[in-house]
């Protein structure tokens, strides 16, 4: 049995993002990365599917972009990934999520995987297209927003999110494709061992311009901060004075303060 | 410009966001055709053309079936864009269909701008324009983003027949959990994000709560990590509430989150960072560290 996992490697969401040269994405520089929270269920979904099956199916995890993404492919691995794929572009975050899901279903097709885990979305662009393109072009069975996942005589059952904290259940065959929600389980910090461990692990490099055969089918014309609304007060300096000012708002705004 | 909107039915009813779809239709200016997996008996009250699917017989989750049925409509009628609501329903089928047609997805648009889309990015804190380089194209838009269109009027029905089985089988559905507490009636509630920082410090946050008389609520990773039971969750997978007052600490304003609690009479935000999205729907951001100003704040009550 195979299995593969697709990352993302996304900017800390703390960080202040300002446009590129193009004004089209964010500027790179300055900004401290970490692997798409989403991401971090499914790799773990992985590698609890791969500690659980007597068979130890192989697990691949698989990113797509430029040198710095090694560090979220180590970190998959030191959580218990085989063996890492890196499909180098420097240009990954100017392409549109076919794109990147023709590249993911190109690399895919020849391997005959059993299972596949995205994230649902990335945090950084939010398309949560990604997963589910990919089981449409590879044909596979596919159920998005997973919270629940159970591995049994030869079937997936899932249980899906919905709206209100409501979930749905499924079941399916592999081949199969899920894309994972928050919560699903309870991703695990890597151990010194296993980082020591992973590093020894095989890193497979592969040019994207052998995966890509796809046009984009959007494009993003401008990347910009929301219009502030500037109707809120906005309290900064030392905390003393602010909880002051806060009480006197409270008490002229609100009538919960006796 | 024709629109196929994509309307939603579950656990045997018609989902109100279903006149939000309208609504975006109509403020496109685009002419409306509908399609729904649903019953004959919940028609939604609009006066246009309605492919209707039957439920019972497709299942309210099949996506390969409602794939199909889709597709089916959009070789009739032709239409320019297809639009669901980017929820569960909609997420996960609008790419399915997108790649099928080859057809660009703009996802969770929240507006329109110079015949492109704008959408949110970067957890909300930032917003692009996304345009098609499609002549069709396949949009969700966001809850709430766009205004509703007064029901009226009965469909034209036009009956679809579902074909084949599926590769996914529904189960059924799985309720809620329990709610041992009930935030909807709560006059304040504080609520505890992931700035809290470990579950040792919710105490600092609770503590503010009951100086208030208030109910402690949570933003999702605070519940997913295990600091605090669901019941206490805010957001579209959790409570939607409108207290007097509502103070999210160390929260950053994801849209799932500002969903079930942007309708608050009165809304502080203590955040860090000054860009924090939260701070668009504040009344009083505080900018400072939740875990020296939140007891400074209880101190002082
Ligand atoms: C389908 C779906 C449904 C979802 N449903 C929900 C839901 O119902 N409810 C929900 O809440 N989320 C929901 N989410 C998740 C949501 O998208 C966000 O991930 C989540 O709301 C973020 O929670 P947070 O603001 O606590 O954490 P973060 O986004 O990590 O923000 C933490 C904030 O704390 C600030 N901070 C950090 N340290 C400090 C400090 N010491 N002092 C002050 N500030 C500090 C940071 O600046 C940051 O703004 C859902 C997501 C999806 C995809
Ligand atoms: N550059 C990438 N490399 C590998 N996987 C990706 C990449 N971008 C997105 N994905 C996967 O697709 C999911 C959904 O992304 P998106 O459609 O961009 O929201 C992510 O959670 C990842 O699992």
């Amino acid at each position: 049995m195979k299995v593969l996992v697709c990352i993302k490697q996304v900017p800390d969401m703390e960080s202040h993002f300002k446009p590129n040269g193009s004004g089209t994405w964010f500027s790179e520089s300055d900004l401290a990365w970490r692997m798409n929270e989403y991401d971090e269920y499914a790799v773990e979904q992985a590698v609890q599917v791969k500690e659980k099956l007597a068979s130890e199916p192989e697990l691949t995890v698989l990113s797509i972009g430029p040198d710095r993404i090694g560090e979220a492919l180590k970190k998959a691995m030191a959580m218990g990934c085989d063996r890492a794929v890196h499909v180098q572009d420097n240009d990954s975050a100017a392409k549109d999520p076919w794109q990147i899901a023709s590249i993911i279903a190109a690399y895919a097709k020849a391997q005959g995987f059993d299972l596949i885990f995205t994230g649902m979305q990335s945090q950084d662009r939010g398309s949560a297209q990604v997963g589910a393109i990919v089981a449409e072009l590879l044909e596979y069975a596919c159920v998005t927003t997973i919270v629940g996942f159970e591995f049994t005589g030869g079937a997936v059952t899932v249980k899906r999110e919905l709206e209100g904290g409501i979930k749905g259940v499924a079941r399916l065959k592999p081949p199969a494709l899920f894309t994972c929600q928050l919560g699903l389980n309870v991703p695990r910090y890597p151990t010194l061992p296993n980082i020591m461990k992973a590093k020894k692990k095989e890193i497979q490099t592969i040019a994207v311009a052998d995966l890509l055969r796809e046009e984009p089918l959007s494009a993003t014309t401008s990347f910009h901060a929301p219009a502030r609304k500037g109707g809120g007060v906005v309290l900064e300096g030392d905390v003393g004075p602010m909880v002051d000012q806060l009480l006197a708002i409270l008490r002229e705004k609100t009538s919960v303060l006796r | 410009m024709k629109a196929l909107l994509i309307g939603e039915y579950r656990e045997g009813k018609l989902l109100d966001t279903t006149y939000e779809l309208l609504g975006f239709a109509d403020q496109l200016g685009a002419e409306a055709v509908m399609l729904l997996v649903g019953s004959n008996d919940r028609l939604p009250a609009y006066g246009g053309t309605l492919y209707l699917a039957d439920a019972a017989k497709c299942g309210e989750y099949n996506p390969d079936l409602h794939k199909q049925l889709i597709l089916e409509a959009v070789g009739k009628e032709e239409p320019d864009i297809v639009v669901f609501m980017h929820s569960s329903y909609g997420w996960d089928l609008a790419p399915r269909v997108a790649a099928n047609l080859r057809a660009s997805q703009v996802s969770e648009v929240i507006g329109l701008s110079g015949g492109g889309f704008e959408v949110g990015c970067c957890n909300a804190k930032m917003r692009r324009t996304v345009k098609p380089a499609t002549q069709r194209a396949v949009l969700t838009i966001q809850a709430g983003a766009f205004p509703v269109q007064q029901p009226g009027g009965a469909p034209q029905v036009q009956f679809l027949d579902p074909c084949g089985t599926g590769t996914v089988e529904f189960i059924g559905y799985e309720p809620a959990e329990a709610k041992d507490v009930d935030l909807t009636k709560a006059e304040v509630i504080v609520t505890a994000g992931r700035g809290v920082g470990k579950r040792d410090n919710v105490p600092v946050i609770q503590a503010l709560a009951k100086a208030l008389g208030g109910e402690l609520g949570a933003s999702r990773p605070v519940v997913d990590a295990g600091w605090l039971e669901h019941s206490h969750q805010v957001g579209t997978t959790g409570q939607s509430v409108s207290p007097k007052l509502y103070i999210a600490c160390g929260v950053s304003g994801a849209i799932q989150h500002l969903a079930g609690m942007k309708k608050s009479d009165f809304i502080v935000a203590i955040n860090k960072d000054r860009d924090a999205p939260i701070g668009e729907i504040a009344d009083v951001l505080v900018v400072a560290d939740v875990l020296q100003f939140v007891p400074a704040l209880t101190a002082k009550l």
